[in-house]
């Protein structure tokens, strides 16, 4: 399994209610269900993805989180909301991050770092916009508008008083490097961040 | 139709006629104390019994949902674009049993039936049915096959209500329940185009307070009225128009009341052999039952509370351009079952042709059929 998943199943228990937003072809999703006896629904969509997930018996809600937010899920009915690779395709991730801790108890978010030092390195040199394995479009097609780094998202989380309960950072393949750990925002490439309300058990 | 019948089709069929002697107690406080279903099944049931699917139809729908009657028949049933070996209902692996409803004109017991007390048709003293009436009497039928549990029951606009009902009624006698095109309870509007139509019928000279059978005639002109303005919500303005446009039937205005656009010819036509083929109680009847249907109210209106005993899951699917039940009406169903934390996927397919879209073999209406009953018949085993 892919690290990244691997990292995030540790991190949702056993019978866990679980939202997935932006859940692709429900990979994850499927997983949890069958290995962490998880419930749930995802969001997406993209119509291929919903046809997967709908016939690999993951329950999925076709629903724009940019046009429809999540008005139409209670507080606190999840256990925990998963976010991985979407946040930097959303209009508002600020105001994403919040319903996300609204809805649920627990937020699983993961993203690329801009801040990682390939990145620098290209625009320096090339002085274009970079790209790489995590963010391979150009900048005229990318879905990826609101990209950030590892600090501008704990700076935000400090921002709205969200507390981080773990990170993990690891390389374009997922992989976990003892120099990601040492120096994320600078040799990391995406990071599962565990947040939580700060007020939160 | 055709010399020979095509490949995916589930080929001639011929209904059964059910009897039930057992009395039916219904939701209006009567009782009928028997009855008929006319049954058409497609497919073989296997020998758990595990792979069956309930088809419902919809207001003027009936058993012929797939398939041709003879050799000689024009078009196949209601719905055979979704209905055959290789289709989303694929009767190479699931048993397929399509019924017309209680209070029907297609053979099932109903207002043209002949009442036992007096000898003479039902017509107007036939009881009002409601959508849980027809759960009850789906489930005698589920009996007298063998049938303990469905895979799925499945239904578009009137027969998705069926679906929701089953999954409150009979919770552990369907694995999933599918949704298409429906609502969970009709708005004002709704209901308004239902009265509409009653009048229709109901100011016919011809109509005989129902008792037209007596006097050997039919409301034909109330009937083909009804017809006209529920045909109108199925469509949609863009249909209608990449249909029909402004053209005329001859060149040039005639500076009368005569049907000169091609719409209102149309519109004629189908009212008039609509009204030829249809029973008027029967109509009143099943629009009568959409406007009663409404799970949530006996929850204070709390839809999310009403489906607290469902065991099913959902998947629930609406179109884009459907004005009569809108994407919307789709969307509040969902979000009860999320809040009641059933199993439910959802989706909104892009279509132009209005409410009749469920009826017609859209790409991404087909892939999602077919994926979801894929994964059903791989967990039934069929």
């Amino acid at each position: 399994m892919r690290p990244d998943l691997e990292i995030i199943q540790q991190w949702v228990q056993p019978g866990d209610h679980v939202l997935d937003l932006g859940c692709g072809n429900g990979t994850l999703l499927d997983f949890l269900q069958r290995e962490r006896g998880a419930t749930g629904f995802g969001l997406e969509i993209n119509p291929d993805h919903i046809t997967t997930c709908m016939g690999r018996g993951v329950s999925v809600i076709e629903q724009n989180l940019d046009t429809q937010g999540l008005v139409n899920f209670d507080d606190g009915m999840f256990d925990v909301v998963l976010m991985t690779q979407a946040l930097q395709a959303v209009r508002r991730p600020d105001k994403v991050i919040e319903e996300m801790l609204r809805v649920g108890r627990e937020g699983i978010v993961t993203f690329p770092n801009f801040a990682h030092w390939r990145l620098r390195w290209g625009l320096t040199l090339s002085g274009r916009m970079p790209e790489s394995e995590a963010l391979p479009y150009k900048w005229y097609n990318t879905p990826n508008i609101r990209l950030c780094t590892f600090k501008d998202f704990e700076a935000l989380c400090r921002q709205k008083g969200i507390r981080i309960k773990s990170r993990r950072v690891v390389d374009g393949q997922h992989q976990n490097s003892w120099l990601a750990r040492l120096w994320p925002n600078l040799l990391g490439e995406i990071a599962i961040y565990r947040i939580t309300r700060e007020n939160a058990k | 139709m055709p010399d020979s019948l095509p490949s995916d089709s589930v080929g001639l069929v011929s209904p059964q006629t059910i009897p039930f002697d057992e009395p039916i107690a219904l939701a209006c406080g009567q009782t009928l104390e028997r009855f008929d279903l006319v049954v058409e099944t497609y497919g073989t049931l296997n020998p758990d019994a595990s792979n069956a699917i309930l088809i419902c139809h919809a207001l003027s729908g009936h058993h012929h949902a797939a398939g041709y009657r003879t050799m000689e028949e024009r078009k196949p049933g209601w719905w055979d674009s979704c209905i055959g070996p290789g289709k989303p209902i694929d009767t190479s692996r699931f048993f397929v049993v399509s019924l017309n409803n209680l209070g029907g004109c297609h053979g099932s017991t109903g207002p043209s039936s002949i009442n036992p007390a007096t000898g003479k048709p039902y017509g107007p003293e036939f009881p009002v049915i409601t959508v849980a009436d027809w759960v009850k009497s789906q489930a005698r039928l589920a009996d007298h096959l063998g049938i303990e549990q469905w895979a799925a029951v499945v239904g578009g606009s009137l027969g998705g209500m069926q679906a929701l009902q089953w999954s409150l009624d009979y919770p552990e006698r369907l694995r999933h329940a599918l949704i298409i095109a429906s609502t969970p309870r009709l708005s004002a509007q709704n209901i308004a185009f239902n009265e509409v139509a009653r009048q229709a019928i109901t100011s016919d000279r011809e109509f005989h307070d129902g008792r037209y059978q007596d006097f050997e005639t039919l409301p034909r002109r109330g009937l083909m009225l009804a017809r006209m303005v529920g045909h109108i919500t199925y469509l949609s303005d863009a249909s209608m128009g990449e249909k029909f446009g402004r053209e005329l039937r001859e060149e040039a205005y005639k500076f009368g009341f005569d049907a000169e656009f091609q719409v209102e010819s149309y519109l004629r036509y189908q009212g008039e052999r609509f009204s030829e083929s249809f029973d008027a109680n029967t109509y009143l009847l099943m629009t009568r039952a959409l406007d009663y249907f409404d799970p949530a109210y006996a929850a204070g209106g709390d839809l999310a509370k009403a489906l607290a005993p469902a065991q099913c899951e959902f998947l629930v699917l609406s179109f884009s351009t459907d004005w009569r039940f809108t994407p919307a009406r789709s969307e509040e169903m969902v979000n009860a079952m999320i809040q009641a934390r059933k199993k439910v996927s959802y989706a909104e397919i892009d279509a132009p042709w209005g409410h009749d879209a469920f009826l017609i073999p859209t790409p991404r209406y087909t892939d999602i059929f077919t994926a979801y009953l894929d994964r059903v018949a791989r967990e039934v085993g069929a």
